[in-house]
């Protein structure tokens, strides 16, 4: 789960973590009285799920409240990197003498926690990966020891940051750690860490992705998953617990298996189509579950056909076959549907399935084939609709 | 032969009395797996269809001389049951349930290496391990597997495991042992874990390998295979068209800062000198022609 920064920035903030006063704003009105109550100067930042938000106009320093209403103004409803701007996070502004970066994250080949420390702060770090890797101080954490504080002392050490600088950050270091362990969190970056004039260290930014497999034990990230950012389709298709992605094809796609219906989604690009969304029903495929992903597909617009790919493992291939017969009884499709159906009794489901063939609903032997047909029946239709 | 589990290998399972452990595990004792034991420590004494449930696995162990576990238990209790297992004497612990923290596969995972260096954890969020013939650890349908060899797989994927061992039987080509790895951030048990255990198999003559999208264990593996591996290799990598950004189904499979893409596995695969083909079936035809030239 990805947090906008504010929410990074209370979740910080939990942890002992030295943020800004802020307040959240989705109309410039709200901004204006935001700012107001904080006392200019101010920072209006748009607050979306992607980076590069300064270079797109989305950061604004604000001297005055009508410079305020003005930049609240042109951020709300812009596009960034196709994310459109629905909320401003209004925060007092800071003085900044020197900015760095700071992250936690897993490093997946090593199997261990592996931190960044840069003097090179307020740039994207792949970016100073890329022009100056050795600016950047790197420690890898054994899970099971943690992060010490010698240790977090000889890593600042080697990043090389000054000497007013050093004690504030290995204190705001070892708090990060605490909140990128303790609040089971994926990555948690600040940039920049800023140092002020006045020799205090501050944490200027939040990104933070949390792992939504921890939930159980934080019930409170259930108002961060309110706010991820999905399309239409996804919303509907999460709250039946569906596994699903939206793409920009035309092609409606239904599989048991994560591996599966990605496999799925490439071999409709291969043939030369387009999948409209990447769908994995798991591996019961049952009647409600297929009757779900059937509704979420069949209320797509762009969708013109539907491949459901489905191998029959623990479950049964009549099984599934009844499945569908039955969803389609419950549900009013309006797209034609080419299934595979492949595995443990395939035979037998597929037997199921024929009296019920049409134009509308077909069997194919593989996936190649069934791929082929569902592009060539989503173009047939495209093509009837542009006439 | 096979790797990690044979049918000398005689398995506990935690959590046999709930649903999914009751179903798998009686599913995999009817395959012929030695399904010695369960543990809840609140049935202890009791049994599932004969077989005795123990309080904890050293019990099980102690009384049933159980080499293997198979966790069935809820993503909450994954992480004291694989320390369980491992300090109870188990040496090859299977985990099947998806949805554990990556923190406490990143905690146990660390644990095992250091206190439990003997220890191989399959998982979790894996389908399992299946030796065709001779033992099937987990959720994979036994059926669809010929036993025999001479082909190993390993694979991240659990349907597209499923699909390669059909696709296998379907053309008569049988399998030593198939390793479901998962496909979670801190897998127990690596790519290259397995290939290094199919290149020492005897009866294992050429390897079968799933990757899909996120990481680079693929291109660790390719590394191994390059400067390690004299048997021939075959690959399907999946989710060449995911959008970046995006997590497709499991927690490892997304595309993030240009890193962990479809094309670069592929890539460093081929040129590992693995044939590699754009989807299941090209590779199961890729395999085919591999086994035929054997």
């Amino acid at each position: 789960m990805d947090l906008f920064e504010y929410q990074g920035k209370q979740f910080f903030a939990d942890y002992g973590l030295p943020v800004s006063p802020g307040e959240i704003a989705f109309t410039t009105d709200e901004a204006v009285a935001a700012a107001e109550r904080l006392g200019t100067p101010v920072m209006v930042k748009a607050q979306v799920h992607t980076g590069g938000r300064g270079k797109a106009g989305g950061v604004k320093f604000a001297a005055t409240i009508d410079d305020v209403r003005e930049h609240a103004a042109a951020i709300l409803g812009l596009d960034i990197k196709g994310h459109v701007v629905g909320r401003v996070w209004i925060e007092k502004a800071s003085d900044i003498a020197e900015e760095y970066y700071a992250s936690f994250t897993l490093d997946r080949s090593a199997k261990k926690y592996l931190g960044m420390l840069s003097v090179e702060g307020g740039v994207e770090i792949e970016t100073v990966a890329e022009e100056n890797p050795d600016a950047i101080a790197k420690i890898w954490i054994d899970p099971v020891d943690g992060l010490g504080e010698s240790e977090c002392r000889d890593w600042v050490g080697q990043a090389g940051l000054p000497e007013v600088a050093v004690e504030g950050t290995i204190g705001i270091l070892l708090k990060l750690y605490t909140a990128y362990v303790d609040g089971d969190a994926d990555l948690v970056e600040v940039n920049p860490l800023i140092l002020t004039p006045e020799g205090q260290m501050h944490v200027l930014d939040a990104k933070v992705t949390l792992d939504g497999n921890s939930i159980f034990r934080h019930q409170d990230y259930a108002v961060f998953d309110e706010t991820q950012n999905r399309d239409e389709r996804e919303t509907a298709a999460h709250a039946i617990g569906l596994q699903y992605v939206g793409l920009d094809g035309s092609v409606g796609v239904i599989a048991n298996g994560a591996g599966l219906a990605m496999s799925t989604v490439d071999v409709i690009s291969q043939v030369g189509g387009a999948a409209a969304n990447f769908l994995d029903i798991g591996g019961g495929a049952d009647v409600d579950t297929m009757a779900g992903a059937l509704e979420v597909i069949n209320n797509d617009p762009a969708v013109c056909s539907i491949f459901i790919n489905i191998f029959g493992g623990i479950t049964r291939g009549e099984v599934v076959a009844s499945g569908i017969i039955e969803a389609l009884e419950r549900v009013i499709i309006k797209s034609p549907i080419v299934i595979r159906l492949d595995g443990t009794n395939a035979e037998e489901g597929r037997r199921l399935l024929e009296p019920h063939f049409s134009d509308s609903l077909q069997m194919a032997p593989t996936m190649l084939e069934a791929a082929e047909r569902t592009v060539a029946l989503a173009a047939a239709r495209q093509k009837g609709a542009g006439q | 032969m096979s790797i990690f589990a044979d049918e000398t290998t005689r398995v506990v399972y935690q959590g046999l009395t709930g649903s999914q452990g009751r179903y798998y595990g009686l599913l995999n004792k009817e395959y012929g797996t030695q399904v010695v034991a369960g543990t809840n420590p609140h049935k202890a004494g009791q049994d599932v269809d004969g077989i005795p449930i123990f309080a904890s696995v050293s019990e099980a162990v102690a009384e049933t001389g159980a080499t293997a576990s198979c966790i069935f238990i809820p993503a909450p209790g994954v992480h004291d049951a694989v320390i369980e297992a491992a300090e109870g004497g188990i040496q090859f612990i299977v985990s099947v349930t998806e949805g554990v923290p990556a923190h406490d596969e990143a905690r146990f995972y660390n644990r095992l290496r250091r206190d439990f260096p003997d220890v191989r954890l399959l998982g979790p969020n894996c389908p399992g391990i299946i030796s065709p013939g001779k033992c099937n650890i987990g959720i994979t349908a036994g059926h669809i597997a010929l036993p025999g060899g001479p082909v190993g797989i390993v694979s991240r994927s659990g349907t597209l495991t499923y699909q390669a061992l059909y696709e296998l039987k379907q053309k008569g080509i049988g399998c030593t042992t198939c390793v479901g790895i998962g496909g979670d951030p801190v897998p127990g048990t690596s790519f290259i874990d397995c290939l290094e255990a199919f290149e020492e198999d005897p009866e294992t003559k050429a390897v079968m390998m799933i990757g899909e999208i996120g990481g680079s264990a693929e291109e660790e593996a390719a590394t191994f295979i390059r400067d390690k591996m004299t048997k021939p290799v075959a690959s399907y990598v999946a989710g060449v068209t995911a959008p970046p950004g995006k997590k497709m189904g499991h927690a490892g499979a997304i595309v993030s800062g240009g890193k962990g893409t479809a094309a670069a596995k592929m890539d460093a695969l081929r040129s590992a000198g693995v044939q590699v083909g754009l989807n299941p079936t090209e590779s199961g035809e890729l395999m085919a022609g591999i086994v035929a030239g054997l």
